[in-house]
């Protein structure tokens, strides 16, 4: 192997293993540590000064006392399945709501669809804590929707939809529908529309032939985008944390203030670590259904 | 077969004013005279004046564009040399764990991350501030670039390469002559997408800020947890439109781009 081939594989390689990889063990690491009041705040630190013994000390003091923490206390279930809940409520209403936009865009005139694509890709560039923040003022209680909702005569007195788990949805569903928008529209651009001439000339109605044909053929760019939702929603933290009450439990909120405010970095990790091993599943989904997509297109 | 139907032109109308009625909202009341962020109180531009005299938002934009400066810069070299160790690199020991390295980052809980690495510049005792959020911002930033780079090597033909290796040139030059200036628009957009990154990024940044550096999204997180603000909102304002004109400017260059190629290729064909 030449030296120039080496160093270009070995110069990313190592950044990843050291700024990717290392910090993901010490997170494992840590959290099977206890906590202690020192610097670093957990114990054991590892010796290497002290040679074998040093580092036999150093494994005999891991335990998972942290998890069966995490399983006993009532608060770490109830933030991972609202968490579980919330993003899953949130990635259905995206769905719902981003289908048709898509569809939309993908029967639109021609000429208008760089302009529609344009107006669903700058929300993806505008920053994300901006658009979280655009929320605020409109649900607060004097706030527009608010004002708008008593003005068509709905609702006499102002709702609090503002730190409720109602605005983490809106928040969820606003910020992330770019993400389910866009694989469904790729999808639904490629789709031949001679097929759906052909089952309304075998006899299907157009609604029939919108389930039977249009949804199975777009069912690749549907299951990205729920992925693409998903995932992130899962572990969100900013929006629960601006939107949402201290009623609000969402496992990335939880993992942040056990951090910051408790100090607790053994727990912390361990919320991390069992995070991840619930994301795993849903990763592991997105990527086949990515490799098939890719399969399908070659 | 493609016309307007009424479903359609609803379901676009109302997605739409979904999608932009907040922003809309904040950029008419950063010229709002009055502070109370409900009422409107008349046209003013006081709160720019009031913006651009606040040292600790201009001192945070100034961290946060030198972050973004030299993160999306090291990005780009790492992601595109990523990308083609993916792509070229052939076989080689762990390359398996390689490819999930570049992939993983990009479905990584933000928490996660930040939250690793802080654990270890502690545990390396490096001390916390702009440089570390640089090698965090580099590190998450450089998957991305990799993703984009790396479909653009995929789908481009191998063959001009290798037409330029058998007339004599170095590999490298085979990749600077040809490769790079083909794969040009995805390592430029990666890096676009590699600085917007590090701009919007508030949690990993709030996890390896030391004390001495703070963000532009650290600073507007930690004023916005106050409540809505006049001042925010012309600060908000003034990114929308930067995203705007730049995303919009960006749009027309890459239709142009692609317009000019479908010329020369004609061209190309008919002088054959």
């Amino acid at each position: 192997m030449n030296l120039r081939r080496f160093s270009l594989i070995a110069v990313p390689y190592l950044w990843l293993l050291g700024l990717f990889l290392i910090p993901f063990l010490i997170v494992f690491k840590i959290s099977v540590s206890d906590i202690a009041l020192s610097i670093p705040p957990y114990t054991p630190t590892l010796e290497l000064s002290e040679g074998w013994g040093g580092i036999k000390d150093f494994f005999s003091q891991l335990d998972f006392e942290n998890f069966e923490f995490l399983a006993t206390d009532d608060l770490y279930w109830k933030s991972y399945l609202s968490s579980v809940q919330i993003a899953l409520i949130s990635t259905f209403i995206c769905l719902l709501i981003g289908f048709p936009i898509a569809y939309g865009m993908a029967n639109a005139p021609k000429e208008w669809q760089p302009t529609l694509m344009l107006l669903v890709i700058l929300p993806f560039w505008t920053s994300f804590l901006i658009r979280v923040y655009s929320l605020i003022g409109i649900l607060s209680q004097e706030g527009m929707l608010n004002q708008f909702l008593m003005w068509i005569g709905v609702i006499n007195d102002p709702l609090t939809i503002l730190n409720t788990n109602i605005a983490v949805y809106i928040g969820i569903v606003y910020t992330y529908c770019p993400f389910m928008i866009l694989p469904i529209y790729a999808t639904l651009i490629k789709l031949d529309g001679s097929l759906l001439e052909a089952a309304e000339d075998l006899g299907c109605s157009r609604t029939e032939a919108f389930w039977r044909v249009t949804v199975p053929l777009s069912k690749a760019g549907i299951i990205a985008g729920c992925f693409l939702v998903f995932i992130p929603a899962l572990g969100e933290f900013v929006i629960p944390s601006l939107l949402g009450g201290s009623d609000t439990l969402m496992i990335g909120k939880v993992l942040y203030e056990e951090f910051f405010a408790n100090r607790d970095w053994p727990v912390a990790s361990a919320v991390a670590v069992i995070l991840l091993l619930i994301l795993i599943v849903p990763i592991v989904l997105y990527q086949r259904n990515e490799q098939k997509m890719m399969e399908a297109e070659q | 077969m493609r016309r307007l139907t009424w479903f359609n032109a609803t379901s676009l109308t109302l997605g739409f004013a979904f999608l932009y009625i907040p922003m809309i909202v904040v950029i008419v009341y950063s010229f709002n005279e009055s502070r109370l962020v409900t009422v409107w109180g008349g046209f003013s531009t006081k709160w720019y004046g009031e913006l651009l005299q606040n040292e600790a938002f201009l001192d945070a934009a100034w961290v946060t564009f030198k972050v973004g400066f030299f993160s999306s810069i090291i990005a780009t070299v790492l992601g595109t040399m990523g990308a083609y160790v993916l792509v070229r690199g052939g076989r080689f020991y762990g390359r398996t764990l390689f490819s999930g390295m570049i992939y993983a980052p990009l479905v990584m809980p933000e928490v996660i991350t930040g939250l690793s690495l802080l654990l270890l510049f502690i545990s390396i005792g490096l001390d916390r501030g702009m440089f570390t959020i640089i090698l965090a911002h580099a590190t998450f930033s450089m998957c991305y670039v990799s993703v984009v780079v790396s479909s653009r090597l995929v789908s481009f033909d191998r063959s001009v390469e290798e037409a330029a290796l058998d007339l004599g040139c170095t590999p490298f030059e085979a990749f600077r002559l040809v490769t790079l200036p083909i794969i040009a628009p995805a390592v430029i957009s990666g890096w676009l997408l590699a600085l917007t990154l590090s701009l919007d990024d508030l949690v990993i940044a709030s996890f390896v800020a030391g004390p001495s550096a703070t963000t532009l999204p650290i600073k507007v997180f930690s004023s916005i947890r106050l409540g809505v603000s006049p001042e925010i909102n012309a600060l908000s304002t003034i990114l929308i439109g930067i995203v705007t004109i730049g995303t919009i400017a960006a749009s027309l260059t890459t239709k142009r781009a692609v317009a000019r190629r479908q010329r020369e290729e004609q061209m190309a064909e008919q002088s054959a």
